[in-house]
C-alpha cells in the first residue's frame, strides 16, 4: 500500500476515485505496522476503532458526503496525544494505566476532518530526549537502519512514515522533536508557529516552547495535515487568534524571489559532520537553481540557545511534571507509610533517568537565589534570539541550516553522555525559542543515511516556509527515497 | 480574650504590636478561576470538578474574564493601583489536595497594589472612635485548593479522602500593610473589609462556608524602638473572634519570649481556641521554597485602562460615601448613618423608602429599631422577608397621616415582614384605622368618665397618674385605634370641662 499510495495526496485521489476504500487503507497499514513491529514505532494500535471509523468513512463517501481530503486516511499520532477511551502513557511508567476520559484537541480536529487514527507512535519519555531509547516501550529502531536511533523525542511518527506505516503522522516538537526525527528518518516533518496548533490535549513538557505538528513524505502533505489542525482553540490560552491558515493553495512550485538567508553561525558551528554541512549547501544550490537567491545572515544569540532552552524546558517541566504524583491516576507505589514515601517511591519508580535528570535540573534553576541568575538571565537570552531572528527576517523569507548536525547516530552510542545528547538539538532550538516555524526537508543522503534541511520562516509565516520547501521538492527527488525494508 | 485583656493592655503599654493581614476572600462567580466547573457550596464531594481541577494530562487553564471586573472593583474602592499589566505565576509544592503540585497566583505582577481602606477604631481618649487609614499593599488572584479529609466518621472509609470541589475556586488574596497595632484594629479593619467586598458585590466573604479567611503577620518592639521585631505568621484564623484571641495571644507570648531575654523566632503560627494559645507549626528553616515562575500555559493579564473606567462607573456608593450623605443630606445622627451605612440592603432600602415617604429620620427609625428587631428575631436577612419599600412607605404615610396609630403600625409591621402585601390593605382587613370622628370618640371618653368618678375627682384635685388609666381604658374601647393626643383632650376636656 505504501508503495501503490506513498502520499496522504495520492491516497485520498485514491479513495476519492474508488480505487481504493478507507477500510482497506487502515487494514493494509494495520498489516503493515504489524509486519515492522521489530522496529518498535507504533506503541499502541486502536485496530477495531480504526476499522469501524474507516468503514463510516467509507460510507460517508458513498453517500456523498466527504468531510474534506482527510476522511478515511489513516494517521498516526504521538503517546502524549490524548484520545478518549485511549492510555497515553508518554512512555512513561508513571502514567501506566491512564486512559484519557477526553479527546485532544487534535483528536478532535481529526475527527472532524475525517482522518481514521490508528494508533499512538513511540517516543522518549515525556518527550526528553533526541533518540527515542528513554521509553517505557523500548527504543525504535531506524528504518533506514535498523542499528541506528530514530532520533527524537517523535521518533516513532518519523519511522512510521518513512516505513510507508502510515503517510501522515503528528509528533510534537518542544526543540527539535518534530524536526530532528524527520532528518533522521528521511521525512519532512513541520514545527508549526507557536500557537498555530492547540496545546489542549497535549501532555505538557515545556509549556511555552511544545507545538504540534504533521510528519508527511511531501511539504504538500505537511501543507494539508497542518490545515487540518491549525486554528483558534479557546481552551488553550495561548493559541492565535487566527483562522487557519491556506496553505495549499500557496505552494505553486515558484521558488523565484525567495530570498534564503544562511547564518554564518550555522555553517560554522563546532562538531557539525562536514558531509552534513555538505549536503545541506548542496541543497541550497538546488534552490538556488530553482530560482531563489541567497544572503548570509547573523544570528549572533544562536550560540546561546542550547543553554538558554535548557534552563527553560527544564524549568518548565519541573513544574509540569509535579502532578504525577500517584494521587489521581497513573503508577502509586505500593506499601507505602506516610505521604512523603508515596511521593517519593512513586516518581523514584515512575520516571526515568533522563525525566528526573531534568525534574533536577529544572527545580534547581527555579530555586531561591537562582532563579535571576538562570531561569530570568534565559528568558532575557530568549528576547535577545527572538530579535535576532525580527532582524533576520527583515532581509529574508526563509533561513536555511541544518536540521541536525549529524546524521542518525547507532542506538545507545549517546545514552550515557547526556550532554552529547542535548548538542543535537543545536540548530533547532532556536525555533521553539522563538516561537517560529521550522521545517526539516530531506536533502542528499550521507552513505544511504538521510539528511535534513531546515529551514525557518517567520512567525505565521508558514506559507512561505512550505512554499519554499515544496518547490525544493519540485526540483529533486530526495524525498521519493524509501528504505528497503524486510517485512 | 478573658481574663487576658488586662494582661494586653499591660503588656501594650511597653511593646508597640505591628501587625499585618492576609485576607483570602472567595470571588463571587459562577464558575472556577480556571475552569468551566460550577461554584457550589455544599454539593456533595468531587461534584463540582472538571477535567482542569483534576490536573489530568494534557489540560490547560482558561481565566474566567468575570474575575477581573471583580478585582478592578476592589482595587477602585480601596483607592489602589489596578494594574493594566499583571502576570499568573506557579507556586509549586506538593500536596494530595492540590492537584497540579502547584498554585496558579500571582506572585512579581499582582493585579491590584497600593491603596487603602479607613477603619473606626475605638480611641481610649476621644469618646467617638477613631478612624485610621490602613494600606492595602496589594491583591491578587489565585486559586484555591482542595480538602482532605482525613475524618473516616465523613470519608465513609479509613485513609485520607479528597473532595476536589473546591480546588480551583477563585480567590482573592488581599494583604495589609503592616499598619495594624492592636488586635481591636485588627478586628476592626477585617469588618471594614468584609463590609466592603460585600458592597461591591466581590465576595460574599462568608466566614462559615471559609469564604473569608485570615493569616496574620505579628510582631512586637519595645515603644519608641524605630526596627521592626522578627515577625511570626498565624495561619488559618477563621472567624473575627479567633482573629483578635490570636493576635492577643501571640502578642502575649512574644513578650513573655523578650522579657526572659530570648529571641521571637521567625516561624509559621497555629492558634488553639481551647487553650487560647499559640503553637509553632514550622519554623522559617524548614519553608517551602515555592520556585514561583511565569505560568507559560497563560498569558499576562492585560486590563485597558478604558474598562477600569467603565467599572468605576458603575461603582456602587460604597459604606463611607453613603454615611456621610445620610447625615448631610438628611439629618441623621451619626450613629444612625453609620449603622444604616454598615449594611448594604438596609441602606438600599432605606433610599428606596426615603424616595416615597420625605421623613428620612422617621423612616430610619423605623428601621433600625422595629424592622432590625423583626429580623434579629427572625434571624433572617431583609431580602428574605416580605417587606418592600413601598409597604413601609405606605405604613409610615398612614401614621403620618393620622389614620394610623404608632402602636397599631408596629402591630402590622410584622404581617408586612412576613407575609408581605400592601399597609393600607391590611390595615382596612384589620379593622385597624384609626377612630377620628370626634363624635364617635367623645362617646366613648364619655362612657369612661361616666365609670370611673373616682379617678375623675382625683384629676380635678390635679393629680394627673389617673388621666393615663382612663386613657388606656378608652385605647382598649377602641382598640387602639384612637389617636392618643386627641384622647388626652377630650379626657381633659369633659372632666375638668375644659
Amino acid at each position: 500500500m505504501a508503495d501503490s499510495f506513498p502520499t496522504l495526496e495520492a491516497q485520498s485521489a485514491a479513495l476519492e476515485s474508488g480505487a481504493v476504500s478507507s477500510a482497506d487503507l487502515v487494514r493494509a497499514c494495520l498489516e503493515r505496522a504489524q509486519a515492522l513491529a521489530a522496529l518498535n514505532l507504533v506503541v499502541g494500535r486502536r485496530a477495531e476503532a480504526a476499522l469501524a471509523e474507516a468503514m463510516a468513512s467509507d460510507a460517508r463517501r458513498q453517500h456523498g458526503d466527504v468531510r474534506g481530503p482527510l476522511d478515511g486516511v489513516p494517521l498516526l499520532i504521538k503517546d502524549n496525544m490524548v484520545q478518549r477511551g485511549e492510555p497515553t502513557v508518554c512512555a512513561s511508567r508513571i502514567l501506566e494505566g491512564f486512559v484519557s476520559p477526553y479527546d485532544g484537541a487534535l483528536v478532535e480536529r481529526l475527527r472532524a476532518a475525517g482522518a481514521v487514527v490508528l494508533g499512538r507512535t513511540n517516543m522518549d519519555e515525556f518527550a526528553m530526549g533526541s533518540s527515542t531509547e528513554n521509553s517505557v516501550h523500548g527504543a525504535s529502531r531506524n528504518p533506514w537502519d535498523a542499528e541506528r536511533s530514530c532520533g527524537g523525542s517523535s521518533g516513532g511518527s518519523a519511522g512510521a512514515v518513512a516505513a510507508g506505516i502510515v503517510a501522515g503522522a503528528f509528533g510534537s516538537d518542544t526543540g527539535g522533536s518534530i524536526r530532528q526525527p524527520a532528518s533522521f528518518c528521511g521525512v519532512v516533518g513541520l514545527k508549526p508557529t507557536y500557537g498555530r496548533v492547540s496545546r489542549w490535549g497535549l501532555v505538557a513538557f515545556a509549556s511555552s516552547l511544545d507545538q504540534i505538528g504533521p510528519f508527511a513524505r511531501s511539504a504538500r502533505d505537511a501543507a494539508l495535515l497542518l490545515e487540518a489542525i491549525a486554528g483558534h482553540d479557546p481552551r488553550d490560552s495561548t493559541s492565535i487568534p487566527e483562522p487557519a491558515p491556506q496553505l495549499l493553495a500557496a505552494l505553486d512550485g515558484d521558488a523565484s524571489g525567495l530570498v534564503v538567508g544562511l547564518p554564518r553561525e550555522a555553517f560554522e558551528a563546532d562538531g557539525a559532520d562536514p558531509r552534513v554541512l555538505e549536503s545541506v549547501r548542496a541543497a541550497v544550490a538546488e534552490l538556488e537553481r530553482a530560482g531563489a537567491r541567497t544572503r548570509e545572515i547573523s544570528l549572533p544569540h544562536m550560540r546561546y540557545g542550547i543553554a538558554v532552552y535548557y534552563l527553560i524546558a527544564t524549568a518548565e517541566a519541573s513544574s509540569n511534571l509535579a502532578r504525577y504524583d500517584g494521587v489521581r491516576y497513573g503508577h502509586r507505589a505500593s506499601g507505602v507509610r506516610d505521604l512523603d514515601e508515596m511521593y517519593r517511591r512513586t516518581r523514584s519508580e515512575g520516571f526515568g533517568d533522563e525525566v528526573k535528570r531534568r525534574i533536577l535540573l529544572g527545580t534547581y534553576v527555579l530555586s531561591a537565589g537562582y532563579y535571576d541568575a538562570y531561569y530570568r538571565k534565559a528568558q532575557q537570552v530568549r528576547t535577545l534570539l527572538r530579535r535576532d531572528f525580527e532582524a533576520a527576517f527583515g532581509s529574508c523569507d526563509v533561513i536555511a541550516t541544518p536540521t541536525s548536525p549529524e546524521v542518525a547516530f547507532p542506538l545507545g552510542e549517546k545514552s550515557a553522555d547526556p550532554l552529547r545528547m542535548y548538542l543535537s538539538d543545536v540548530y533547532t532550538v532556536a525555533a521553539n525559542l522563538a516561537g517560529i516555524p521550522g521545517v526539516s526537508v530531506p536533502c542528499s543522503p550521507v552513505e544511504d543515511l538521510p539528511v535534513g534541511l531546515q529551514l525557518l520562516g517567520p512567525a505565521l509565516g508558514e506559507a512561505q516556509l512550505l512554499r519554499a520547501a515544496d518547490a525544493f521538492q519540485r526540483v529533486t527527488r530526495h524525498h521519493e527515497r524509501t528504505p528497503v525494508l524486510s517485512t | 480574650m478573658s481574663g487576658s485583656g488586662d494582661e494586653l493592655d499591660v503588656v501594650l503599654e511597653r511593646y508597640e504590636a505591628v501587625i499585618g493581614l492576609e485576607v483570602h476572600t472567595h470571588l463571587r462567580t459562577e464558575s472556577k478561576l480556571f475552569s468551566p466547573a460550577p461554584v457550589r457550596y455544599g454539593d456533595p464531594p468531587n461534584h463540582s470538578v472538571h477535567l482542569i481541577d483534576l490536573a489530568l494530562p494534557g489540560v490547560l487553564p482558561v481565566l474566567n474574564e468575570r474575575v477581573v471586573e471583580l478585582a478592578i472593583r476592589l482595587g477602585l474602592a480601596t483607592h489602589s493601583r489596578v494594574n493594566t499589566h499583571s502576570v499568573f505565576a506557579r507556586k509549586n509544592y506538593f500536596y494530595p489536595d492540590l492537584p497540579k503540585g502547584y498554585q496558579i497566583s500571582q506572585y512579581e505582577e499582582p493585579v491590584v497594589s497600593d491603596g487603602w481602606i479607613e477603619i473606626d477604631v475605638p480611641s481610649a481618649s476621644a469618646r467617638a472612635p477613631e478612624c485610621r487609614r490602613i494600606g492595602i499593599t496589594r491583591a491578587h488572584l489565585e486559586e484555591d485548593a482542595g480538602k482532605s479529609i482525613h475524618d473516616s466518621a465523613v470519608a465513609g472509609s479509613e485513609g485520607t479522602h479528597i473532595d476536589f470541589n473546591r480546588a480551583g475556586v477563585a480567590l482573592l488574596e488581599i494583604v495589609s500593610e503592616p499598619d495594624l497595632r492592636s488586635p481591636a484594629e485588627a478586628g476592626a479593619y477585617l469588618r471594614a473589609l468584609r463590609q466592603t467586598l460585600r458592597y461591591l458585590e466581590v465576595s460574599e466573604a462568608d466566614l462559615e462556608k471559609g469564604q473569608f479567611r485570615c493569616d496574620a503577620n505579628v510582631s512586637i518592639r519595645l515603644r519608641g524602638e524605630q526596627e521592626l521585631g522578627t515577625r511570626t505568621e498565624l495561619k488559618n484564623l477563621n472567624s473575627f473572634r479567633f482573629v483578635e484571641e490570636a493576635i492577643a495571644a501571640e502578642i502575649l507570648r512574644q513578650a513573655d519570649v523578650l522579657d526572659e531575654g530570648g529571641v521571637v523566632k521567625q516561624a509559621t503560627m497555629a492558634y488553639d481556641p481551647d487553650t487560647g494559645r499559640t503553637r509553632v507549626l514550622r519554623l522559617k528553616e524548614d519553608a517551602n521554597d515555592y520556585r514561583y515562575f511565569p505560568d507559560p500555559d497563560l498569558i499576562p493579564l492585560r486590563i485597558d485602562p478604558e474598562r477600569i473606567e467603565q467599572v468605576r462607573a458603575r461603582l456602587p456608593e460604597l459604606p463611607e460615601a453613603k454615611r456621610a450623605r445620610f447625615e448631610r443630606d438628611h439629618g441623621l445622627s451619626a450613629d444612625d448613618a453609620r449603622q444604616l451605612a454598615s449594611q448594604r440592603d438596609l441602606a438600599d432600602f432605606f433610599d428606596a423608602t426615603l424616595r416615597l415617604h420625605r421623613d428620612a429620620r422617621s423612616v430610619a427609625n423605623w428601621l433600625l429599631r422595629d424592622l432590625l428587631q423583626l429580623l434579629n428575631e427572625r434571624e433572617r436577612e431583609l431580602a428574605a422577608t416580605q417587606i418592600t419599600p413601598e409597604a413601609l412607605a405606605g405604613l409610615l404615610g398612614l401614621v403620618e397621616a393620622g389614620r394610623l396609630t404608632v402602636r397599631n403600625a408596629r402591630e402590622l409591621l410584622p404581617e408586612l415582614v412576613d407575609e408581605g402585601g400592601e399597609a393600607e390593605a391590611r390595615m382596612r382587613a384589620r379593622g385597624l384605622e384609626a377612630v377620628r370622628d370626634e363624635g364617635l370618640l367623645d362617646a366613648v371618653v364619655a362612657e369612661v368618665v361616666a365609670g370611673d368618678p373616682e379617678a375623675c375627682e382625683r384629676v380635678r384635685a390635679g393629680d394627673d397618674k389617673p388621666l393615663n388609666f382612663l386613657m388606656g381604658q378608652v385605647m382598649k374601647r377602641t382598640k387602639g385605634k384612637a389617636n392618643p393626643g386627641q384622647v388626652r383632650e377630650l379626657l381633659a376636656r369633659r372632666i375638668r370641662g375644659g
